[in-house]
């Protein structure tokens, strides 16, 4: 099943994501989209036309920094890594969002009579 | 595979990125949309089917408006910034050509060098002409001020500032309605030394509401006023400057009250004036200011208050609001004659009378000051400012041969950065960016530069006698100069390079090994023709340079009639004795013999003037016999022995002896262009002459003993005019001061003591000045030395300069030959033709440069004319030795590279590329 992306969840947690993904290594966009549709076992999907935009956005803010990175017999690759600035939004957005998981599982699981 | 790019060409044209960003992006999103079709592929999806999928997933809800506002703003780099990121973009320019700059120190500092001096010798120049001719007064609203003064040729006697007669002054400040006030001013150069040895300080006597009127205040106690001026004002106050204050008087808040003397008249300090007044005369700083109502006071018998023939005052108003100076002369002007008749004086004859009722008042905006050096300088300052200009083009022609170099030797970069996608314009701003950088830095070295210039040249433009004082200072005029001169530099020397820098064709310029068009043929032509420019150009500062010198050493070398090395003037002055006129001339004959007797004196002679020695005394004469016949003539009174001493010789008659004395019969000696012009004789000795007198007194007639050889009377520059000797024992009115002329075998340091101690002895009340002959006539020509000098200064870079750019533009073309070298090499050419192949190339931009530099020489000409002296603009002499030193150094410069061609080994210039 494929969840489309609206507008008011992808602002709170699509770059959650993209941070989540990048926190143990540098990724290259295509793999960066290829992990956030494996992880969630292709329910969550980015299209390239708002990928590219948000990747941008966010090396614009400072929360990533793009380098080209050229590997023998490889096409070169603009390879993503986490700033300083990344790893402090990734913290508190991450404990943001379980405290918003928290609160929707809380209202949303059946009551136990 | 699909071709994702032209898919991508419209998403991004969308989004109006260009060039490098653009393919930047192109590239990521192209290799994603890649890994994605071959992850489909492998999903087992047909080829066809996969690039719909993928096209679909691309597409889909293609890129918004704001993905596209997204991808604009979030540029990270430095190619190609949006409109509106345009100063961003300058400011990533300006810090990627500081990269560039730094990588190649040896050239930054060689442009950085030629820039500074370029800029700064240009900075000097215009400083001092901005300090002499258009910086305002330090007073209140100085653009107010105006001065009002005679416009015509003056009859009578001058000092000063001979602009107006006490008379006429009092008049005009009652009658004219233009002002708010009118103040009346002079400077001389005074005594201020309380006794003994002269200490001249420059004096400025001010009517009492000069300060009022300037808005000048006092920095200590009071300026004095209107009460402080009035006519035979006894026990009268002085004000001193600043400057005078610190130094002479040491700060001292209690020098307030304190006694200083003027020409050995004591006054009493009232005040000081602010630092930054120094008066109204440009140039000069003045130390004492008394009012002008002690001028009868401090010159006694010399006065001219009361003289209705004494032209000694400068008239300086402040115009009332609403008046220009222009309407205030118009006024002025109508009540001119009525004016001139109510101070008609009383001494002129009918003659003399009508002249002066014909004069006219003329009102000048007087905001910027009075100033003789305006006079004196203003040519030369221009010529300079002119030569310096050329100084500044060449190192600009120097600077754009190398960054053309610079750009060849980058053809490659720009040509893979075009083809990266940056656009043309992107690459002429960054090359301009370098060119802007330099120009800036060497403009703000420049300018430092310039503080030293021009402090340094202050003292060339003074004498030992006049000390200058000129505030220099930047303001804005001087960084409006600096700034303007920077832009221009940097369009002469970085436009073009850039223009040729970023008309790369890619393709080629990947083929030819990095070798673009800045490389090729149409590149090199316009380096070689910029190295003829110089050449050119130095050529002419060359010419200027010898022309200046040879003046300077045409007036110093020249015959002007006498020798004046070895002689020593001394000027005893004996006014605070008192003596009756009576006694003078008996005391004088004291001083010389008390000088005469002492060891190594070998001629002594007392004289008025003394030969280009600043004094002038004219008069005009005729001859009765021949009715109609007159003339102006310069006069000198003189003591027997004068022309021994100066070493000129007598042509005819006699000397003056000691029987030539009051009571005997009037005699003179005539110089030998005095005779031919008045008797057409060279030798009218018994002849008559008379010397018109003021009013109808008759002349007072004189006769010829004696013909001296022509003498240099009142500068060298001047011709040799008719002079007349009166033996200074018949003067009716004997000065009560004597100048003596001594001739010594003795050095100054040893002679000048002994003269002091024997004259003193013989009364310790005289104020003595002493000072070499030589040195007064050199002081005469201290606007030909600033000229030869700085002339030769200029010249000198310009050929450093020219020298640089052309072995710069011969080892390039060896280098850029040595292919061409090797196969002329192996096939039978010797070291000789080689040698010669070079020197054809250099002999041909020597020779288009020398012929455009003769041909700029000449046009240049007619500005110099009325600077020189003794020889012509269009000398065919100097421009010889011009053309061949130049041409001689611009050889030399290429021998070297001519000789390291001729030392190719053939194989391994055949392998370069």
């Amino acid at each position: 099943m494929h969840l489309p992306f609206n507008q008011e969840l992808k602002k709170g947690s699509a770059e959650l994501l993209i941070l989540s993904i990048l926190e143990s290594r540098p990724r290259h966009g295509y793999e960066i989209s290829r992990q956030i549709e494996e992880r969630s076992q292709g329910v969550l999907k980015f299209n390239v036309a708002t990928f590219y935009p948000l990747l941008y956005r966010m090396e614009q803010r400072g929360l990533v920094q793009g380098r080209w990175v050229e590997k023998p017999n490889q096409r070169r690759r603009r390879y993503y890594r986490l700033t300083r600035a990344g790893r402090a939004v990734l913290k508190q957005q991450r404990g943001a969002w379980k405290e918003f998981a928290a609160a929707m599982n809380q209202i949303t699981e059946p009551e136990n009579a | 595979m699909p071709d994702w790019r032209k898919h991508l060409d419209v998403l991004i044209s969308n989004s109006q990125l260009q060039g490098a960003r653009a393919s930047d992006v192109r590239e990521e999103v192209a290799a994603h949309l890649d890994d994605r079709y071959h992850a489909l592929l492998a999903e087992g999806l047909l080829p066809a089917e996969a690039e719909r999928r993928v096209l679909i997933e691309a597409q889909a809800g293609a890129l918004s408006a704001e993905a596209g506002r997204v991808l604009r703003s979030a540029e990270s780099l430095p190619l190609e910034p949006a409109g509106s990121a345009w100063l961003a973009g300058v400011w990533r320019d300006v810090r990627y050509g500081w990269r560039q700059l730094r990588l190649t120190p040896a050239f930054t500092l060689a442009a950085l060098l030629s820039l500074a001096l370029g800029i700064g010798a240009n900075a000097a120049i215009f400083e001092l002409l901005d300090a002499v001719r258009m910086r305002a007064l330090p007073v209140k609203a100085p653009q107010e001020l105006a001065s009002i003064r005679v416009s015509d040729d003056r009859t009578g006697e001058g000092r000063g500032v001979p602009d107006l007669t006490t008379a006429l002054f009092e008049t005009i400040r009652a009658r004219q309605q233009a002002f708010t006030g009118v103040a009346a001013w002079t400077v001389e150069n005074l005594d201020l030394s309380p006794r003994g040895e002269v200490r001249n300080g420059r004096v400025m006597l001010a009517s009492g509401n000069l300060f009022e009127l300037l808005g000048v205040g006092a920095a200590q106690g009071r300026l004095f006023t209107p009460q402080d001026d009035r006519r035979a004002c006894a026990n009268p106050p002085a004000v001193v400057s600043y400057a005078y204050w610190q130094t002479e008087m040491g700060g001292r808040s209690s020098a307030i009250g304190e006694q200083i003397w003027v020409n050995r008249h004591p006054f009493v300090v009232a005040g000081v004036t602010p630092a930054s007044f120094f008066g109204l005369e440009v140039g000069r700083r003045f130390s004492v200011a008394p009012p002008l109502c002690t001028e009868p006071l401090v010159f006694g018998e010399n006065s001219l208050y009361d003289n209705s023939i004494g032209w000694w005052l400068g008239a300086v108003g402040r115009l009332k609001p609403g008046w220009t100076a222009g309407r205030a002369e118009a006024q002025i002007a109508a009540m001119a004659p009525a004016i001139m008749q109510a101070t008609m004086p009383a001494k002129y004859n009918a003659a003399q009378r009508e002249e002066y009722a014909k004069h006219r008042l003329a009102v000048v905006p007087a905001g910027t000051g009075f100033s003789r050096l305006r006079n004196q300088y203003d040519r030369p300052f221009w010529f300079l400012l002119g030569l310096s200009a050329l100084v500044l083009l060449i190192a600009c022609a120097n600077l754009a041969n190398l960054m053309l170099a610079r750009a060849a030797a980058r053809t490659r970069e720009m040509a893979v950065r075009l083809a990266l996608g940056a656009s043309r314009s992107r690459l002429l701003r960054q090359l301009m960016a370098e060119s802007l950088l330099l120009a800036l830095l060497g403009a703000t070295a420049g300018t430092i530069l310039a503080q030293f210039f021009g402090r340094a040249l202050v003292p060339f433009l003074g004498s030992a006698r006049a000390h200058l004082f000129l505030d220099l200072h930047v303001d804005w005029r001087v960084l409006a100069f600096t700034a303007t001169l920077a832009a221009i530099t940097c369009l002469l020397f970085g436009l073009s390079p850039a223009l040729a820098g970023s008309r790369v064709a890619p393709a080629e310029a990947m083929k030819a090994g990095g070798r673009g068009v800045v490389a090729s043929r149409s590149g090199f032509a316009m380096r070689r023709g910029l190295v003829a420019a110089q050449i050119a150009l130095s050529l002419s500062l060359v010419v200027a340079a010898l022309l200046f010198a040879r003046t300077f050493r045409n007036l110093l070398t020249q015959d002007a009639g006498f020798d004046a090395v070895h002689v020593i003037t001394v000027n005893a002055d004996f006014a605070a004795l008192n003596l009756p006129a009576a006694q003078r001339v008996p005391f004088k004959q004291r001083l010389t013999e008390a000088a005469r007797v002492l060891p190594g004196i070998e001629a002594l002679a007392r004289a008025l003037a003394g030969p280009v020695n600043g004094g002038n005394w004219n008069d005009q004469v005729n001859v009765p016999l021949a009715g109609t016949v007159k003339l102006w003539s310069w006069f000198d009174a003189v003591s027997p022995g004068y022309f021994a001493a100066i070493h000129a010789p007598l042509i005819a008659g006699r000397d003056f002896t000691d029987s030539d004395s009051a009571g005997a019969p009037l005699v003179a000696i005539i110089s030998h262009a005095f005779a031919i012009k008045m008797f057409h004789d060279p030798a009218p000795i018994g002849k008559t002459f008379g010397v018109i007198q003021y009013g109808d007194k008759p002349d007072v007639l004189y006769q010829v003993v004696g013909v001296a050889a022509d003498v240099k009377y009142e500068a060298l520059r001047s011709g040799f005019d008719p002079v007349a000797y009166l033996p200074d024992m018949q003067a009716p009115e004997p000065q009560s001061s004597a100048t003596l002329m001594v001739r010594t075998t003795q050095p100054p340091d040893v002679i000048i003591p002994e003269l002091r101690r024997a004259l003193l002895q013989v009364n310790p009340g005289l104020a003595l000045q002493f000072s070499l002959l030589k040195d007064d006539v050199a002081d005469g020509l201290v606007s030909e030395r600033l000229m030869a000098m700085l002339a030769g200064f200029f010249g000198v870079l310009a050929i450093v300069l020219a020298v640089v750019g052309l072995y710069g533009v011969i080892a390039y073309m060896v280098a850029r030959r040595t292919n061409e070298i090797g196969i002329r090499m192996a096939l039978g050419a010797g070291r000789r033709q080689i040698v010669a192949l070079v020197m054809k190339e250099v002999c041909a931009i020597c020779g288009i440069g020398l012929i455009a530099g003769v041909a700029l020489a000449l046009a240049a000409s007619p500005a110099a004319r009325s600077l020189l002296f003794g020889l012509r603009a269009t000398d065919p002499a100097t421009l010889g030795i011009a053309c061949l030193g130049v041409g001689a150094v611009a050889l030399l410069a290429a021998c070297l590279p001519a000789l390291r061609a001729a030392r190719l080994d053939p194989m391994v210039a055949l392998h370069e590329d």
